[in-house]
């Protein structure tokens, strides 16, 4: 702790009175925009009590929700995987022209409002896109249908996984891929028993995140779903229904369970810190 | 064995299409390859798009979508509503991040922990979470309404408190290492040189934590221009008072107005893009300050 070293030193140090008054400043603001907004969405879900609670979870409109979301997310979430690793094994392991704007390329989905994140699709496969009359010659529908809920999900969580590895894979450099190749090992050995063992960490953190948001987004996949009931809705757009029909206990019932995913992803987000902080990059170690 | 000398940096070379810099690595143009080609499919090609869409409408086209009424209330509040929420968060954050990174209390590391939740809660339960704290009859907007007077849910102050809680993290998490990292020389320095706390806060710490500080706010203004599910609930959406330029692109899209909507995307992109480049200059800034 940096504070330690010079804690008995009274110039050094705020007096005791400005330290509490600083500290309950800070944990009031928390409390305000972060605890009391969480503990809305359980106490709103069970006003009228467990059962009813539960019963808004069962409705098939509901369950077809969570459906649909977890396959989207099973789709976006390897495929961008996949690509983490290529992206951050090409930028981390070789050197060469053009990486920075790579780099910033990879990042750009980041700084994309999702609501236009979704509109390029509609621009581009709708009824009156680019693509539009040529899918429809072909009876391809990916605008309101599950093709469209991939590909916004896939643009929101595009850097996730690789702005996790790439600085990781850059910090840990090349020696070891190299002595891996140079003792006959090929490309495919160094990457499962070289590369993939010193980076495990990272990647899952960087999965777990890219999951959380594809399992959550709202905007981009609001713009390309066509909010059709039991079909195109997926959890994040059903709360958004059952809030507009005021159907406030089945809404918060939904985005209860959409709250424990995001408890969870950071309860293991934290553990994953604590624990193998050493093995992320130096971005994400606690302190 | 004489092993190849890695070690020293060798010029570019053109291997393949792509100059680079060669090494016993394997797997270059396979991982190039896939990565280009995807993020092609994904990100570029669809945003490209969006500006052939919007550069069809010609300059005319586009002034005639872009300077209406609604349009450009629409942009000033989500831009200025978002100024407001970062600079909330500038301040509060700072607050945050020193007594994390000063102070030692009890739950200390689950608090740092919980400050993420902003980027980990989807965006349409923090929307309908944050409307029934601050609506009439809620926890929050009840006491505010009884004490004060004061109306928050459905009105621009509503959004404010919204972008405040989405835009939270980035300014603790900026300040949060260069804190940490800040030398107790120079604060013993000033101290002995005879400076107040106050005045060592002032003239010290401040100046080295500026970049950072800075960088979190850009953070937080750029994610809150963007920002759609966790406003619009609670916004009241009523156009030319509370209707952010993102739903307005959700409106258009709604009555097939790809044209209008397209404008508005490629303005707010531009934007965006803009923000990026004052985003990448501050982070240089801040790499400068901790080179020394």
């Amino acid at each position: 702790m940096p504070g330690e070293a010079h804690a008995s030193r009274s110039t050094l140090v705020e007096p005791l009175w400005l330290r509490a008054a600083l500290i309950v400043a800070a944990l009031a603001f928390l409390g305000l925009f972060l605890l009391l907004p969480l503990t809305v969405v359980f106490v709103e879900a069970l006003k009228r009590g467990v059962g009813a609670y539960w019963n808004a979870l069962q409705e098939p409109d509901a369950l077809s929700a969570i459906k649909l979301t977890l396959m989207t997310a099973g789709i976006a979430v390897p495929l961008n995987l996949l690509f983490g690793v290529c992206a951050s094994w090409c930028i981390a392991k070789f050197d060469f022209h053009g990486k920075h704007l790579l780099i910033t390329l990879i990042d750009l989905p980041f700084s994309v409002s999702p609501v236009i994140s979704g509109m390029v699709y509609v621009l581009l496969f709708g009824l009156n896109g680019l693509l539009g009359p040529w899918l429809r010659e072909h009876d391809v529908q990916i605008i309101f249908a599950l093709p469209g809920l991939v590909l916004a999900t896939i643009f929101v969580t595009f850097p996730f996984v690789a702005r996790e590895l790439i600085p990781l894979m850059q910090e840990q450099g090349t020696e070891e891929e190299e002595a891996a190749i140079v003792l006959g090992a090929s490309g495919w050995q160094t990457f499962w028993r070289v590369t993939l063992p010193n980076i495990k960490w990272g990647l899952l953190y960087g999965v777990l995140l890219c999951n959380a948001r594809a399992m959550g987004e709202f905007g981009a996949v609001s713009v390309v779903s066509g909010h059709i009931r039991g079909e195109t809705n997926t959890m994040p757009l059903h709360v958004e229904i059952l809030y507009n029909e005021y159907n406030f206990v089945a809404a918060f019932a939904v985005a209860s369970v959409l709250a424990l995913l995001a408890l969870v992803t950071l309860a293991a987000k934290t553990v994953l810190e604590w624990r193998f902080g050493h093995e992320l990059a130096a971005t994400r170690r606690g302190g | 064995m004489s092993a190849v000398s890695l070690a020293e940096p060798v010029p570019l070379h053109r291997g393949g299409t792509v100059l680079m810099r060669p090494t016993i690595i394997p797997g270059f143009r396979l991982t190039l390859g896939i990565t280009v080609t995807y993020l092609s499919v994904i990100v570029l090609l669809p945003l490209a798009a969006l500006a052939v869409k919007a550069a069809g409408l010609g300059f005319g086209g586009l002034w005639t979508a872009l300077a209406t009424e609604r349009v450009l209330s629409a942009f000033k509040v989500s831009f200025g509503l978002s100024l407001v929420g970062a600079a909330v968060n500038a301040v509060a954050g700072l607050l945050v991040a020193w007594v994390l990174v000063r102070y030692r209390f009890p739950g200390k590391r689950i608090i740092d922990a919980f400050v993420d939740l902003p980027f980990a809660l989807p965006t349409a339960v923090a929307g309908i979470a944050l409307t029934a704290l601050y609506a009439p009859n809620g926890w929050v907007g009840a006491l505010l309404k009884d004490w004060f007077g004061m109306k928050v849910a459905f009105t621009p102050l509503g959004i404010a408190i919204a972008l405040t809680f989405i835009g939270l993290p980035f300014v603790v998490r900026t300040v949060e290492p260069v804190l940490q990292d800040l030398p107790p020389e120079e604060e013993e320095a000033a101290a002995c040189l005879g400076a107040s706390r106050w005045q060592t806060f002032r003239h010290v710490i401040l100046p080295a934590l500026m970049p950072a500080l800075l960088t979190g706010f850009a953070l937080a203004f750029a994610r809150g221009v963007g920002e759609y599910g966790s406003v619009i609930f609670i916004a009241g959406n009523m156009p030319g008072v509370t209707e952010i330029a993102p739903l307005l692109i959700v409106i258009k899209l709604e009555q097939y107005d790809f044209a209008g909507a397209a404008a508005v995307g490629m303005l707010m992109l531009l934007v965006s893009f803009a923000m990026l480049l004052v985003l990448n200059l501050l982070q240089a800034w801040m790499r400068r300050r901790h080179a020394r």
